[in-house]
């Protein structure tokens, strides 16, 4: 189990970013996780993989640790070492190198198997197959968000952690991403899964976390959070009745005309 | 015209040696951003290295003995000198660099004295004449050595996990990161490979003239190599020093009876020319990627 504990996470030594998260992904779940830009999601993740050195991140208080076992003191290496791997927000993916050397970047720290899982991973994203040696900036971005989760998933990670990976594509594709996130935790992958859009989350998670400013406002089962009247009205955008609210009804100050503005 | 051939086989040959240095550059700045100013002396040294070494060793093995070295000079330099400085902007380690290569060169000054020392290559000033046109033997030397060096790289950056890590790194270091991909390493390796290039190309400098203390300056030849090519296209740095060997060589060969009027000795100054041409039809160089800047 991937346990984070009050964790306190501090950029430049002065910005307070995260505010004493504690959070549990027990194996074999989808977690979600939920929040408004800036709430912290992207940092707990760093936290996590070990990715806020080069960010001129630090954790000041609290831990994470695997199993048990503290583990954010370890650097990146070790973290997918030890089966935890993040795909980053925006794909990321090496637009320079072919589909096929993404891929071997990906088996990096487990090049023993890396054929019999590049087969895998084309076999779980069957529109990549044929495109081996295309470059890959040029696939779709559809494609790219599934050659970002191929490309993590050559290391065989226990957990793999998902930041944002709806982002910029079209509501179909979306739904395909979304099977496919359900299908790779199907075949034993921990998923925690960071998302702007709380439906898609929800839909697919078994718990979710709510997260506002550095700090864990909500934790519950899916479903729950689902139902909360809360959630409904600022994640999911859905009013009190289930109907679509008018921001006429919100605006509370004077429309007034101004020139120059 | 056999002149003329024999002067662009000549080129070719020194070029393939500025192709060795400017590789060594590209790989630096690909991987870390940083031009490695200390390349120069790392070429010196290695020269001299095998210069002590071949009597007891022999050529090749003292060869083999020197890059392996001045290779783990660089792989030390980078871990004890630029290392710290990593996250400092790049413009203070190149400044480094420059304090490395004066530092290192004046160690290596003093093993070099005031003689002029021989390298002992098996090569001299011979040559062997191919359908009438005659070519020294040392130059047919580089150009197989350059080529063989530069295959290997190839293989090396496409198909190893290394190679492939340093690339990713190169485009991406934080998802490099992000695949467990050590970055320190990658950093450490593209210094010990530029420093053994840096060694095999002072071999060939030092077997045209010995190794006395200016030699170091053929090294910035590869300035011009690497600009023309791109500074971050193996392939520039490729062309880049051939360009610059053969420009160097036809002019030293054409200039004395078509453009006496530009003095002696300007082929000294023509691959700077060329560069400066390069710089104002393709700034980012011919292989170079171009800046994408919205206006």
């Amino acid at each position: 189990m991937l346990a984070v504990r009050n964790l306190e996470v501090v950029y430049n030594d002065v910005i307070l970013v995260l505010r004493g998260v504690s959070l549990d992904v027990a194996d074999g779940q989808i977690v979600a996780l939920l929040g408004a830009n800036g709430a912290g999601k992207t940092t707990l993740l760093r936290a996590i993989t070990g990715l806020l050195d080069i960010h001129d991140g630090e954790i000041t208080k609290g831990s994470v640790t695997l199993d048990g076992e503290p583990i954010h003191q370890h650097g990146p290496t070790k973290i997918v070492n030890l089966g935890i791997k993040q795909v980053l927000e925006g794909r990321r993916i090496f637009s320079e190198l072919t589909v096929d050397e993404n891929l071997r970047v990906g088996a990096h720290t487990n090049p023993r198997n890396a054929r019999q899982n590049i087969d895998r991973i084309y076999d779980l994203f069957p529109s990549l197959r044929g495109r081996e040696r295309a470059t890959a900036g040029y696939l779709s971005g559809g494609e790219q968000q599934m050659l970002a989760m191929g490309r993590a998933m050559m290391s065989e990670p226990r957990y793999l952690l998902l930041d944002e990976p709806s982002l910029g594509l079209a509501p179909l594709l979306v739904q395909q991403i979304r099977d496919l996130i359900v299908e790779i935790n199907k075949q034993g992958t921990t998923v925690l899964l960071v998302e702007q859009n709380a439906t898609m989350a929800l839909s697919i998670a078994e718990h979710g976390y709510v997260l506002e400013t550095g700090k864990v406002v909500m934790d519950s089962p899916a479903e729950e959070l689902l139902a909360d009247s809360d959630i409904r009205e600022f994640y999911l955008g859905l009013g009190a009745e289930g109907t679509t609210k008018s921001f006429r009804d919100v605006k509370h100050y004077k429309r007034r005309k101004r020139w120059l503005s | 015209m056999t002149e003329l051939i024999s002067s662009l086989l000549r080129g070719v040959g020194t070029g393939s040696v500025y192709a060795l240095l400017a590789l060594g550059f590209v790989i630096i700045y690909k991987s870390t951003r940083v031009i490695n100013f200390a390349q120069p002396a790392l070429m010196l040294a290695g020269a001299v290295l095998v210069s002590y070494l071949v009597g007891p060793l022999g050529f090749f093995v003292a060869v083999a003995v020197a890059v392996a070295a001045t290779a783990m000079l660089a792989l030390g330099l980078e871990r004890s000198v630029v290392r710290p400085m990593i996250g400092k902007p790049v413009f203070i380690i190149a400044i480094i660099t420059i304090g490395i290569d004066i530092a290192l060169r004046n160690v290596v000054n003093g093993f070099i004295g005031t003689d002029v020392r021989q390298v002992g290559s098996p090569w001299g000033l011979q040559s062997v004449r191919f359908a009438g046109v005659s070519v020294q033997e040392r130059h047919i030397a580089m150009l197989l050595t350059a080529l063989v060096i530069i295959t290997v790289l190839f293989l090396f950056f496409k198909y190893s996990r290394l190679g492939l890590a340093m690339r990713a790194t190169a485009f991406d270091q934080e998802t490099a990161l992000s695949q467990g991909v050590s970055v320190s390493t990658v950093f450490a390796l593209s210094w010990a490979i530029a420093g053994g290039m840096a060694a095999v190309a002072g071999v060939f400098v030092a077997s045209n003239a010995g190794i006395d203390q200016q030699i170091w300056i053929v090294a910035l030849k590869a300035l011009p190599a690497i600009i023309i090519g791109g500074l971050e296209s193996l392939e520039g740095a490729i062309v880049g020093g051939i360009t610059v060997g053969v420009v160097e060589s036809l002019v030293a060969t054409y200039q004395s009876d078509f453009a006496p009027w530009l003095g002696s000795n300007f082929s000294v100054v023509s691959p700077y020319v060329v560069m400066l041409i390069v710089l104002m039809v393709r700034p980012y160089g011919l292989f170079g990627t171009k800046e994408v800047q919205r206006v």
